[in-house]
């Protein structure tokens, strides 16, 4: 790795841990369920490693195999984690409180 | 570069920009749903733009890979009880951490001669902290699933232990980075960082396991993000940063709302000196029949109920949903209280109670609720314990000493449901058992909220 990728790479990490302090803070507790569920399935992103490993040119046998359990488990991630994330919050957002009856009526 | 790359990288852009949205999303329950599907479209655009930019050559891998993770993973979002979203979580910590430290090891494989020093060292934490948080977080939800003793497994000179460990794991890793031509160092180092995570979890108490789960989840974002510096990726380092230190954060609040240092968590092995906690607490416990328990609410005005851990693994959520509902048709003001470790996972009470139905604008923080218990008739604690032992607040000598707690005691008189009189996770006596206001009901969460929803009908 040059420098100059190095020194990129670190600005993109402070600036990463900045930006998901502020924004990440600001999540209630009420959430912090659905938050720990969603980062996890965001952090899937390893997939994207994982599909160049397990196909990309350049790489041997064995390491189309790693790449295959590692794409494997990736996408459980991904496919498992936004599902459930989705499930979790769509039940949060079922029910109105009672001032809106017509979220009410609209259940029943 | 050729069109292809610039067409990746911009889908890694738009990805990363996504899921900063996204998380922004989740400040607010009515957000967040929206928030999520712009990262699921983000997901697919970097998946997209990886398949068409990244010179691939062969794709059977490739697509059984997805198609099986796919099946498992729709399955398990639409099959998993929301009682049993804290193992999931851990699972999927471990197979988030797994799949980085395979990338990892394929990289070495592969690239190791060829590494520079600076990828060398990412390579290795990526490696190191991929492997010991998979089996950490295998172990975490084998306890929160039962299959293992929730119990801290604890040795003489577990400390020591661990840490000649981590030092021979730490040693293995500067070996390898000095010289990556030594595979057996590399290896060393994987196979110790697989056992380090084995007996970093095990000592650790179930009403510990908040502060794990968030750690962990940590630990698997900052895997991904190291990964990113491996293969000069920005999206992997940015998505694995936000996931880092959503984790790391949450811990810092877990370890706050149990007055307790992350160290303490890691290291302390709570919940094993059960004999040693002096405590003030003593005298008789006083028994509630189901009817007088039905009366007492039935004639509230304020009833706060106060869910623990217990009212998760009594499936009891819409059991005190259907209960809320009565006392509420009669004019009884009820709302819930939640204390930030309930249960065995961050905003674990929430989302059962949401599950419920039960509306979130009933759901109270702990400073929220507070100053209202002086002011509640009834307040009903369903398989709560530590979260509201008095002696935190009161009793400097307690190990929970300095705990914020749902002040309980402060309501005018306290239902405690509770499955027998044995201790709770702590194995500390809870002095709240005790007072004059205070009357227990025993018996399993769920039919006894059954039980009192049908008397109360009937009063």
């Amino acid at each position: 790795m040059n420098p100059a990728v190095l020194i990129a790479s670190v600005y993109v990490f402070a600036l990463a841990a900045f930006l998901g302090y502020q924004v990440i803070s600001r999540v209630p507790p009420l959430l912090h369920t659905p938050l720990m569920s969603a980062t996890n399935a965001i952090s899937g992103i390893s997939l994207i490693g994982s599909l160049v490993l397990a196909g990309a040119r350049g790489y041997p046998l064995p390491a189309h195999i790693l790449g295959f359990v590692a794409v494997t488990t990736a996408t459980i991630n991904v496919v498992g984690g936004f599902g459930i994330t989705d499930r979790m919050l769509k039940m949060f957002g079922k029910r109105k409180p009672e001032a809106k009856p017509e979220a009410k009526a609209v259940q029943k | 570069m050729s069109l292809t790359t610039y067409f990746m990288e911009a889908t890694y852009l738009i990805a990363s920009i996504l899921f900063v949205l996204a998380l922004k999303g989740m400040s607010h329950p009515e957000t967040a749903r929206r928030g999520m599907f712009l990262a699921e479209g983000g997901m697919f655009a970097a998946i997209v733009g990886t398949l068409i930019g990244a010179h691939i050559i062969t794709w059977v891998w490739i697509i059984t890979g997805l198609t099986v993770g796919s099946i498992i993973g729709a399955l398990m979002a639409i099959w998993v009880p929301m009682t049993a979203m804290p193992q999931r979580t851990a699972l999927s910590h471990a197979f988030g951490a797994f799949a980085a430290a395979l990338v990892g090891i394929g990289e070495f494989v592969v690239k190791a001669s060829e590494m520079g020093a600076v990828t060398r060292g990412a390579l290795g934490f990526e490696v190191m902290l991929g492997a010991l948080t998979t089996t950490g977080s295998l172990i975490a939800a084998g306890k929160l699933q039962g299959v293992i003793a929730g119990k801290p497994i604890q040795f003489r000179g577990q400390n020591a232990v661990n840490l000649t460990l981590a030092l021979a794991m730490v040693s293995s890793f500067v070996f390898f980075w000095i010289h990556p031509e030594i595979v057996v160092a590399f290896y060393t180092m994987l196979g110790l960082a697989f056992v380090f995570g084995v007996l970093l979890v095990i000592p650790i108490g179930s009403a510990d396991m908040p502060v794990v789960m968030s750690l962990l989840n940590s630990y698997a974002g900052l895997a991904a993000a190291a990964t990113g510096f491996v293969l000069n990726n920005n999206v992997l380092i940015i998505a694995g940063t936000l996931d880092g230190f959503s984790g790391f954060i949450l811990s810092v609040l877990m370890c706050k709302a149990m007055n307790r240092s992350i160290t303490n968590v890691l290291f302390g092995g709570f919940g094993a000196v059960i004999a040693e906690a002096s405590s003030n607490a003593g005298g008789v416990m006083r028994e509630i029949s189901l009817d007088d328990a039905a009366m007492q609410l039935a004639f509230a005005n304020r009833v706060i109920f106060v869910p623990g851990y217990g009212l998760a693994t009594a499936q009891a959520q819409h059991a005190v949903r259907e209960l809320a509902e009565l006392l509420e048709g009669r004019g009884v003001t009820v709302k819930y209280a939640i204390h930030p470790v309930a249960g065995r996972m961050p905003g674990h009470m929430n989302v059962l109670l949401a599950e419920a139905n039960v509306p979130y604008a009933s759901l109270y923080e702990m400073e929220q609720i507070n100053p209202e218990f002086p002011s509640t008739d009834v307040a009903v604690v369903i398989g709560a314990n530590d979260v509201v032992n008095p002696d935190a607040r009161d009793n400097p000598k307690s190990l929970i000493a300095g705990m914020p707690i749902l002040e309980v005691d402060r309501a005018k008189s306290v239902i405690v449901l509770k499955r027998g009189q044995g201790r709770g996770f702590s194995g500390l006596e809870n002095p709240l058992f005790f007072k004059p206001c205070t009357n227990m009901l025993y018996g399993d969460a769920k039919s006894t909220l059954t039980h009192l929803a049908q008397a109360v009908q009937h009063v």
